[in-house]
């Protein structure tokens, strides 16, 4: 269901907490802004997650903010 | 406890319902009532008299003024009281509270909370509503059901599967996964669902034309506490946008509604669904007037059996959240942010 229509980032703000349900799967899959990731397959688990931003539980988190020039275009 | 998120902006009335009769409506638990001055100003006064609490909207309009219909005391557009029956002094706390108003997207937008932080606050915007590129039409059915509810059924649009199969629902709604995302410093909860390969519903196959199957997206914008966008797009299967974003052989349906809370337990639905095509087809503005507002009307029976069942259940029942909630739940938490923040008893709790 989900091709080439398939949504990548709708929100432009700095802070933009994402989560996605991966097709073909129960799983939903939260994004913080600060680039932590996690899989859950409870959304008030996962909301509660990405809330506690910084504090990510021991997720490794990468960096992925987008870059200045992407921020500066919008 | 008090839901209610003051410090906002809320939808009153269509511009088209204030005019030179007095219109009451009930916001955030405080009766107001609305009309147009002779040059066409809408004003927004407290619906109750100083005096002996007389509803002002059960009184006579006269020129700008409102006089009472109990014992005359007449009122200003600013609220302050310039005239009293039989005597000459006038006190000076003879005013009724005025609410600061903006008139935009077609709506009248009324100010609910601490007048002062109006001004800084900017009304949220729904442009299709008054732009001759679109055909509007639009209507407001009063719920007895809470607000959150209906915050609730909007955020999560696979109920159109079940309560709206005929008119906007397909099994493929229900069944597509949905991306959502939150910005809190700017309020805003986006929910997306993206059908590549769907059965049309009628709304779409009579109003567009559209036969056979379809690429049909539902965006949704939630600018928490009262408005809420539907950036619906329907086109024949795989015809997607431009690269440079025009798109033109796609049909845009912008669906609004703006959910007012009247009291704690009735809330006011207005609803509306500008089009980008056959704009001048009365047909389809038919069509689409009375099948959108079947719609809203199986939602608000809905959330009308719904408040009685939560009304009589003690608190704190436990719900079952899944994957569809996603972005609703993202819309309660910012929600109880806000209404924390309005409410000064609830800061920090
Ligand atoms: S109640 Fe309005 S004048 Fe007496
Ligand atoms: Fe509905
Ligand atoms: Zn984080």
């Amino acid at each position: 269901m989900t091709g080439p229509g398939a949504p990548t980032r709708m929100l432009r703000g700095e802070h933009v907490r994402r989560v996605v349900w991966l097709p073909g799967t129960d799983l939903l899959r939260g994004t913080c802004f600060c680039g932590a990731e996690r899989d859950a397959e409870d959304p008030v688990e996962l909301w509660e997650w990405l809330l506690a931003h910084p504090d990510h539980g021991g997720t490794p988190a990468v960096p992925t903010r987008p870059a200045p020039r992407e921020l500066a275009s919008i | 406890m008090s839901e209610f998120v003051r410090d906002q902006w809320y939808v009153a009335a269509y511009g088209s319902e204030v005019g030179r009769e007095l219109l009451a409506r009930t916001i955030l638990g405080e009766p107001i009532v609305l009309y147009r001055t002779g040059d066409g100003t809408a004003v927004a006064l407290a619906d109750r008299c100083v005096h002996r609490r007389f509803p002002l909207s059960e009184s006579k309009l006269v020129d700008d003024t409102i006089v009472c219909g109990y014992h005359g005391f007449t009122y200003g557009t600013d609220g302050a009281c310039v005239a009293v029956p039989g005597q000459k002094r006038i006190p000076r706390t003879a005013r009724v509270p005025s609410y600061p108003v903006v008139e935009q997207d077609s709506f009248v937008w009324v100010w609910i909370g601490d007048a002062g932080k109006a001004a800084t606050t900017p009304v949220p915007r729904a442009p299709w509503l008054a732009d001759p590129g679109y055909a509007t039409v639009c209507g407001m059915e009063p719920l007895n059901a809470r607000a959150s509810l209906l915050v609730d059924n909007l955020m999560d649009l696979s109920h159109e599967t079940y309560l709206h199969g005929g008119y906007i629902g397909t099994p493929e709604v229900a069944e597509t996964p949905i991306t959502t995302e939150v910005d809190d410093e700017a309020g805003v909860v986006y929910v997306s669902r993206h059908m590549d390969d769907t059965e049309c519903p009628p709304f779409y196959a009579e109003s567009t034309g559209l036969a056979g199957r379809i690429t049909r997206w539902q965006d949704i914008e939630f600018h928490p506490p009262c408005l809420y966008l539907l950036h619906s797009r329907v086109a024949p299967v795989g015809v997607l946008p431009n690269a440079d974003g025009t798109d033109p052989d796609a049909f845009h349906v912008e669906v609004v509604y703006a959910i007012t809370p009247s009291t704690e337990n009735s809330t006011y639905d207005f609803w509306a669904v500008a089009r980008d095509f056959a704009q001048d087809d009365a047909e389809v503005s038919d069509y689409l007037r009375e099948s959108n507002r079947t719609v809203v009307l199986q939602d608000v029976d809905a959330l009308n059996v719904l408040e009685k069942v939560i009304a009589d259940e003690p608190a704190g029942y436990q719900e079952l959240s899944i994957n569809i909630d996603t972005g609703g739940l993202a819309a309660r938490r910012i929600l109880a942010r806000m209404a924390r923040a309005g409410d000064p008893t609830k800061v920090g709790s």
